[in-house]
């Protein structure tokens, strides 16, 4: 992780992240108030001493609020990330080395399921299975993890026609084998930038469909505050300040160290960006679809090493 | 050329067929069938049946998916069990709405995004360069629901510029009043797609810098803008334009939460509330059009490809 | 009469000197050679006198073309000068030309830049640089783009546009060495037969001495940045001082005389950086044939004084 440490991006990302998951953390052993108890007589008191940020119309404690969402917006980027990252290693890696028709076959698939736009497949999911952490992650970490099997299958066909490659087949290595010892490493740098891309999607998905109502309503969110907030917005807007900022604070973190570990694993691609939608649907690879084009117009030689 | 336009129909169409199946099978996860829901909790097993039997739900699933595909190869999305409407009917009203909000929000994102882009990318050393680069970034992390409500608490309740909420009754009858309440909706929208799109420019941009034929350029006696606008910019555009496909998908995505934020009446909102009411029919008809305009547009990146690409055109 | 007079050149890119004090001249007219290992800080070297060293070098010393500096000149100000004074060729012949842009239109560019012609005009003279380098059915030619030209083909084209406003100074940077052996000496001989028509000096750049000694009359010797030897061709092929410049002279004749002699051990190849230079023949990359105690330290820029002996070898 200290390749992170090497590039500003890299550094403030860590440092939000860092900063979330401490909250998260500290929302276990101490909250301040009742993130639900509805106080009348409280509602709508300034920020003080007591109420960092201040109470909302119910009287609920707005920083201990903030404070337990942190759990929120973690579990399920994390449990996205988990999701995304077997859907997408599993599903590019094998249609890069299954027999030429099934490999096809698999991501011509892939290319049909990224026609469904994530938000709503996460709308059909969360209706069909009742909405749960484990739903809104299952529906972000599928939606992401057919975008993220395109990019591994890209970069699992570059890694096959490296030399390497061909005399590991020579020897007669197996492909599981193969797979393992050459093709994961390969591609970790590049998988685990996309990752980390993907959990700020995560986040912003969470976010817009707690928003939407769409997860429980026991569960905290930033996004389900943000909702209540909204009502009342007009009259009291500085509440609606702190969830909104926490979920940007945390897309940004996510986003930072993913552009943080591309430029410091793979200095490569710097300037390069794997990046993400802010309406959550898609997290697409300028460099994926620029490879297309090189690798059609069989760009080949590097330059002079002395160029650069 | 001809074959390579035929070609890709043909996976056009087979990638339509393939999303209409995994639409089809995935709604019928959805808990409590139509007959349920539309017998309501009152409703005894034997009523149940009964409108099971009427709505067809007794039929195989290949008979009821191929009657579904069939009518709707031929524009008819089905009557919504719930309130007897035609669906093709009501999305093509709330498409009126949803329509011109898409169009607007994407080309005042290009606008905006492609030279902002550009300009990151062709002063990335420089202070201007890197502050727009950091901008797009901190663009990218604000929810569009976010940014909708600051807009509405500026422009419509402070400012009272244009209307905070909903769509005129009459609609587009008074063009005027209709305008002005799409403003803020496409301005979010095209604050949240500019920014992602500007960062695609600039990378794509800068990839282009860094090629041989722009030092090629230079060594004929361009300056570096020279050589990045006669040069570099159309094939820049090729990875641009496969964003820009890419990005109009995600716009109709983002709908459903802007349509919220708002309180408008368009595509996004019907479909949130059908989700919620279990109005499977209007559900299906409603995905089914949105991938199908996604696949749509992902020929039509290709197709701009071809035109713009002569190595493609070689091989194809 | 001096056309280019390079003195105490120094590029520093970070903490790293990649070119350290480097100074000679070209006249008017004049063969010059630079021979090096990858990384030795040839290629910046060329770079910094057209103008097109990357953003980050940091530059020093001076460049006199034609008595006027050129370092610390504006981008625009150099812009002026590139393709019309000074012309470059490129190493790779694919990538160095726009992928979605006519050969025609390409071709024509460096006369539309700096002598105004107009549309027509300038597809005529296309048309005509096309024939003059060479390039088979130049009607054709001027409308394909460069994936539909074979490798040597595209460094035809790749001269055509250095060589079209007739610059004083032409700077190849490996010309050659992404072509296959055969086509080669075509280009070569194309190079040779179009600079001596236009009396333009050349500043040739490669790695390879056996090409060097066809094209060149002059040759300097880079390493690690700096020139460790330099003087006439032959007479550097002949009686090499530098033990560097043996090394490189007796790798060439091993090749060459295919001797079946035990290997030079190969541990400089590590710091050669082997095979970013494009394509490297196997045995012929001299930065894998040093011996690893060639211990060179010559004060950069003083080697042995020029030796001007004629040995034709240009020819």
């Amino acid at each position: 992780m200290k390749h992170v440490w090497r590039s500003w991006p890299g550094r403030i990302g860590s440092v939000i992240i860092a900063g979330v998951v401490l909250l998260a953390l500290l929302s276990l052993v101490w909250q301040p108030y009742d993130p639900n108890k509805i106080t009348p007589r409280e509602k709508w008191l300034p920020m003080s001493g007591a109420h960092w940020f201040g109470t909302d119309g119910g009287g609920k404690d707005l920083f201990t609020q903030v404070l337990v969402g942190s759990r929120t917006t973690l579990l399920v980027a994390l449990f996205s990330v988990v999701i995304a990252g077997v859907v997408g290693l599993t599903f590019g890696i094998l249609s890069a080395i299954a027999p030429r028709w099934l490999g096809e076959a698999i991501a011509h698939l892939i290319d049909v399921l990224i026609a469904l736009p994530t938000l709503v497949l996460a709308l059909v999911l969360v209706a069909a299975l009742k909405g749960s952490l484990w739903t809104v992650s299952l529906a972000i970490g599928f939606g992401s993890g057919v975008i993220l099997a395109r990019v591994v299958r890209a970069e699992v066909e570059r890694v096959m026609t490296n030399d390497y490659m061909l005399a590991a087949d020579a020897a007669g290595s197996s492909t599981w084998r193969t797979v393992w010892r050459h093709i994961v490493p390969n591609i970790g740098s590049t998988v685990i930038v996309q990752l980390s891309l993907i959990a700020a999607l995560a986040v912003l998905a969470e976010a817009a469909l707690s928003y939407l109502g769409l997860t429980p309503v026991s569960t905290p969110s930033w996004g389900r505050m943000i909702q209540g907030l909204q009502q009342t917005v007009t009259v009291h807007p500085r509440a609606i300040i702190f969830p909104g900022l926490a979920v940007v604070l945390a897309t940004l973190g996510f986003n930072l160290v993913g552009d943080g570990l591309r430029d410091a694993i793979d200095p490569r691609l710097r300037g390069r960006t794997a990046d993400i939608s802010p309406a959550f649907t898609s997290v697409v690879v300028v460099d994926d679809i620029a490879r297309g084009h090189i690798a059609g117009a069989g760009h080949s030689a590097p330059g002079d090493g002395e160029g650069l | 050329m001809a074959f390579y336009l035929l070609r890709r129909l043909a996976l056009l169409v087979l990638a339509v067929f393939i999303a209409s199946v995994v639409i089809f099978v995935l709604l019928q996860l959805l808990p409590g069938d139509l007959a349920q829901v539309l017998g309501g909790t009152q409703a005894s097993p034997t009523q149940v049946a009964e409108l099971r039997r009427q709505l067809g739900l007794n039929r195989p699933l290949t008979s009821q998916y191929g009657s579904w595909i069939w009518k709707a190869m031929h524009g008819n999305f089905g009557t919504s069990p719930l309130n007897g409407t035609s669906v093709a009917g009501q999305l093509a009203d709330k498409l009126t709405i949803s329509g011109p909000l898409i169009l607007a929000s994407t080309v005042l994102s290009v606008i905006v995004a492609v030279p902002l882009g550009v300009i990151a990318a062709a002063r990335h050393r420089k202070a201007d360069g890197i502050a727009l680069s950091a901008v797009s970034q901190l663009g990218i992390a604000l929810p569009s629901f976010l940014v909708g409500l600051f807009l509405i608490i500026v422009f419509a309740v402070n400012w009272r510029m244009f209307p905070s909420q909903g769509f005129p009754l009459k609609g587009w009858s008074d063009p005027g009043r209709a305008v002005r309440s799409l403003v803020l909706q496409t301005f979010t929208l095209a604050l949240a797609q500019g920014a992602v799109l500007m960062r695609f420019v600039r990378s794509a941009t800068l990839d282009v810098l860094h090629q041989d034929y722009i030092r090629t350029a230079r060594a004929k006696g361009m300056t570096r803008t020279q050589a990045l606008f006669r040069h570099g910019l159309r094939n820049a555009s090729l990875p641009i334009v496969s964003i820009l496909g890419v990005q109009i998908a995600s716009l109709i995505a983002g709908l459903v939460v802007i349509e919220r934020t708002f309180n408008l009446a368009g595509v996004g909102q019907m479909l949130a509330t059908d989700i919620s009411a279990r109005d499977l029919v209007k559900v299906q008809g409603t995905v089914l059009l949105i991938a199908v305009v996604v696949l749509l547009l992902g020929f039509l990146v290709d197709v701009a490809h071809l035109l713009l690409d002569p190595r493609l055109r070689a091989r194809a | 009469m001096t056309l280019l007079e390079v003195s105490d050149l120094t590029v520093r890119i970070g903490e790293t000197t990649v070119v350290d004090g480097v100074s000679f001249t070209i006249d008017g007219g004049e063969r010059v050679g630079i021979i090096g290992e990858s990384g030795s800080g040839k290629t910046l070297t060329a770079l910094s006198i057209i103008g097109l060293a990357p953003d980050e070098a940091q530059i020093t010393g001076s460049i006199l073309l034609d008595g006027q500096e050129l370092l610390g000149r504006s981008d625009r100000d150099l812009a002026v000068l590139r393709g019309d004074r000074v012309a470059m060729v490129f190493q790779n012949p694919l990538t160095s030309l726009n992928p979605v842009m006519k050969i025609g239109r390409q071709i024509a560019e460096p006369l539309r830049l700096h002598r105004g012609i107009g549309r027509n005009d300038a597809a005529a003279a296309a048309l005509e640089l096309c024939k003059r380098v060479g390039l088979p059915d130049p009607e054709r030619a001027v409308n394909a783009y460069p994936h539909q030209l074979s490798g040597g083909q595209r460094q035809r084209v790749g001269i055509a546009i250095a060589l079209a406003c007739r610059p004083a100074l032409l700077i190849a940077d490996e010309p050659t060495t992404a072509l296959d052996v055969t086509v080669q000496a075509e280009v070569l001989a194309l190079l040779d037969a179009l600079i001596v028509d236009q009396g333009t000096a050349l500043l040739f750049i490669t790695h390879d001495i056996a090409l060097i000694s066809q094209v060149a009359r002059r040759l300097l010797v880079m390493r690690h940045g700096a020139i460790v030897e330099r003087g006439d061709v032959a007479d550097l092929i002949d009686r090499p001082e530098d033990p560097y410049t043996a090394a490189l002279v007796t790798a060439a004749r091993r090749t060459t005389l295919d001797d079946t002699d035990e290997l030079v051990p190969s541990a400089a190849a590590g710091v050669a950086q082997p095979g970013r230079e494009g394509v490297v023949r196997p045995g012929t990359d001299p930065g894998t044939a040093v011996p690893p105690d060639a211990h060179i330290d010559a004060e950069p820029g003083v080697g042995p004084a020029p030796r001007e002996v004629d040995r034709g070898t240009a020819h």
